[in-house]
């Protein structure tokens, strides 16, 4: 037990690197606040075009969605960051791995955004058309608002899922949570720093998981 | 001159020809963990599903704390910490096997969420009246509830399986030899990115028809309003 405790919860390693964590939370919460709303304006764009039912934009759309749903996120990470610096393009590191980031969660919120504005009824569009609105009005004022009400539990979820992915960014040796923790387990040769950053997860985590159960049961319920 | 450069960067038949080998041998390493993932995952979801419906309640606390962790934590983070940090207690495994059992695990809570959820959307006088005809709980569970909850899980639960197989990927964090380990290592190794390109290459030959499939499941088993 005393050694279990030496090991997992040891206090005067937690001490040492604390602040060097610490950091590492930073990054990753300044990460997800960057990408996050980016994702979620982009795939709002981009279920927006969907709607206006230009055939060869949807299929180019579509196309879009599914090459990037295709494709591991940390794959797309790994060949940005490997491919742009031979295209010549010098991106700093917190821009490469947003790129990476965003060109994935978009595609996400893109078809989230595309079933609720599906899930409106016509009719919602026609009244609102004969009272004067245009056509972006219409969109903006009234069928997006109640899409996105329709689709909040795929978004939370998906919200859940961005910032659970920005631990990716470790692989590339950005200074996020799970990269100075692994530092720090390698300096210390003890896993504490691991321990303790998977329970920083835990805690900024738990309540969106949560909330998602709630909102899941009873959009459930309601069917 | 340009398109030639780029050429030689990201389509280099020199360095293909090098490298495909092994991303193939990778291709298939990815094939089977995300095929043994998905059967792991569904199974033991399943299982503490069906566990759950039982309202036995110290074993729902369990099962809801699992779910709820493991809904929580990175895959990344549950992966790093069963293969780095377990080794301090004395139990290590293979690499190959701390992301199996990490993705499984992952996938179990999130199957046993979507389960659940399928189990609690049919009508209680299904139950009602299952058990009134003399079934007992279990069989009414397995014979009338749950072919019926089944059905509405089949979207949510393919969508969950595909981006769940794409992790197979981060096994190349503890040097599984997957697709992405054998691309980015050919890559430095050749000082050129055209085994990355491969490896993209593979992946979408991997995931575009199974994630085309995931949309046609979808409509196919889209809820009637």
């Amino acid at each position: 037990m005393e050694q279990i405790v030496q090991l997992f919860f040891n206090m005067a390693i937690l001490e040492r690197v604390g602040p060097f964590l610490l950091r590492g939370l930073g990054m990753t919460l300044l990460l997800s606040l960057v990408i996050v709303p980016m994702g979620v304006i982009s795939g709002a764009i981009v279920a927006m075009l969907y709607s206006l039912r230009r055939r060869w934009l949807n299929w180019l759309l579509i196309a879009y969605v599914d090459f990037f749903r295709a494709f591991p996120p940390l794959v797309l990470l790994l060949f940005i960051y490997g491919g742009l610096p031979f295209l010549g393009v010098d991106l700093p590191l917190f821009g490469t791995v947003a790129l990476a980031f965003l060109l994935n969660t978009s595609s996400y919120y893109g078809e989230i955004f595309r079933a609720g504005i599906e899930s409106i009824p016509r009719g919602q569009t026609e009244a609102a058309r004969s009272t004067g609105l245009s056509g972006w009005q219409t969109m903006l004022y009234v069928t997006l608002p109640q899409a996105t009400r329709n689709v909040l539990p795929d978004l939370i979820s998906n919200t859940l899922e961005v910032i659970k992915l920005t631990t990716l960014a470790s692989v590339v040796g950005f200074s996020e949570l799970l990269n100075n923790a692994r530092n720090a387990q390698a300096l210390t040769y003890n896993a504490t720093p691991i321990v303790v950053a998977a329970l920083a997860y835990l805690a900024l985590l738990w309540p969106l998981v949560r909330l998602v159960s709630r909102l899941e049961h009873k959009s459930i319920a309601v069917r | 001159m340009e398109l030639q450069r780029l050429a030689f960067s990201f389509f280099n038949a020199d360095v293909a020809s090098r490298y495909w080998p092994q991303i193939v041998e990778g291709f298939w390493l990815t094939t089977q963990l995300g095929a043994a993932v998905i059967v792991a995952g569904i199974v033991l979801g399943l299982a503490l599903a069906l566990l759950r419906a039982f309202h036995f309640k110290p074993a729902n606390f369990l099962i809801v704390f699992f779910a709820d962790a493991l809904r929580a934590l990175p895959p990344l983070v549950v992966i790093i910490l069963l293969f780095f940090a377990l080794p301090f207690v004395g139990i290590s495994m293979s690499a190959l096997m701390a992301t199996w059992l990490s993705l499984s695990l992952v996938l179990a809570a999130f199957a046993e969420e979507i389960f659940w959820a399928g189990i609690l959307a049919v009508p209680k006088g299904q139950t009602e009246a299952a058990r009134s005809t003399g079934m007992t709980r279990a069989q009414t569970l397995m014979n009338v509830v749950l072919p019926q909850a089944l059905r509405l899980t089949i979207p949510p639960l393919t969508n969950r399986m595909i981006s769940i197989t794409k992790g197979t990927a981060l096994g190349s964090v503890i040097a599984v030899h997957e697709i992405i380990y054998h691309a980015s290592s050919g890559a430095s190794e050749a000082g050129n990115p055209t085994p990355l390109t491969l490896g993209a290459l593979a992946y979408l030959v991997l995931f575009v028809p199974v994630v085309i499939f995931g949309r046609w499941v979808e409509t196919r088993f889209a809820w009637k309003r």
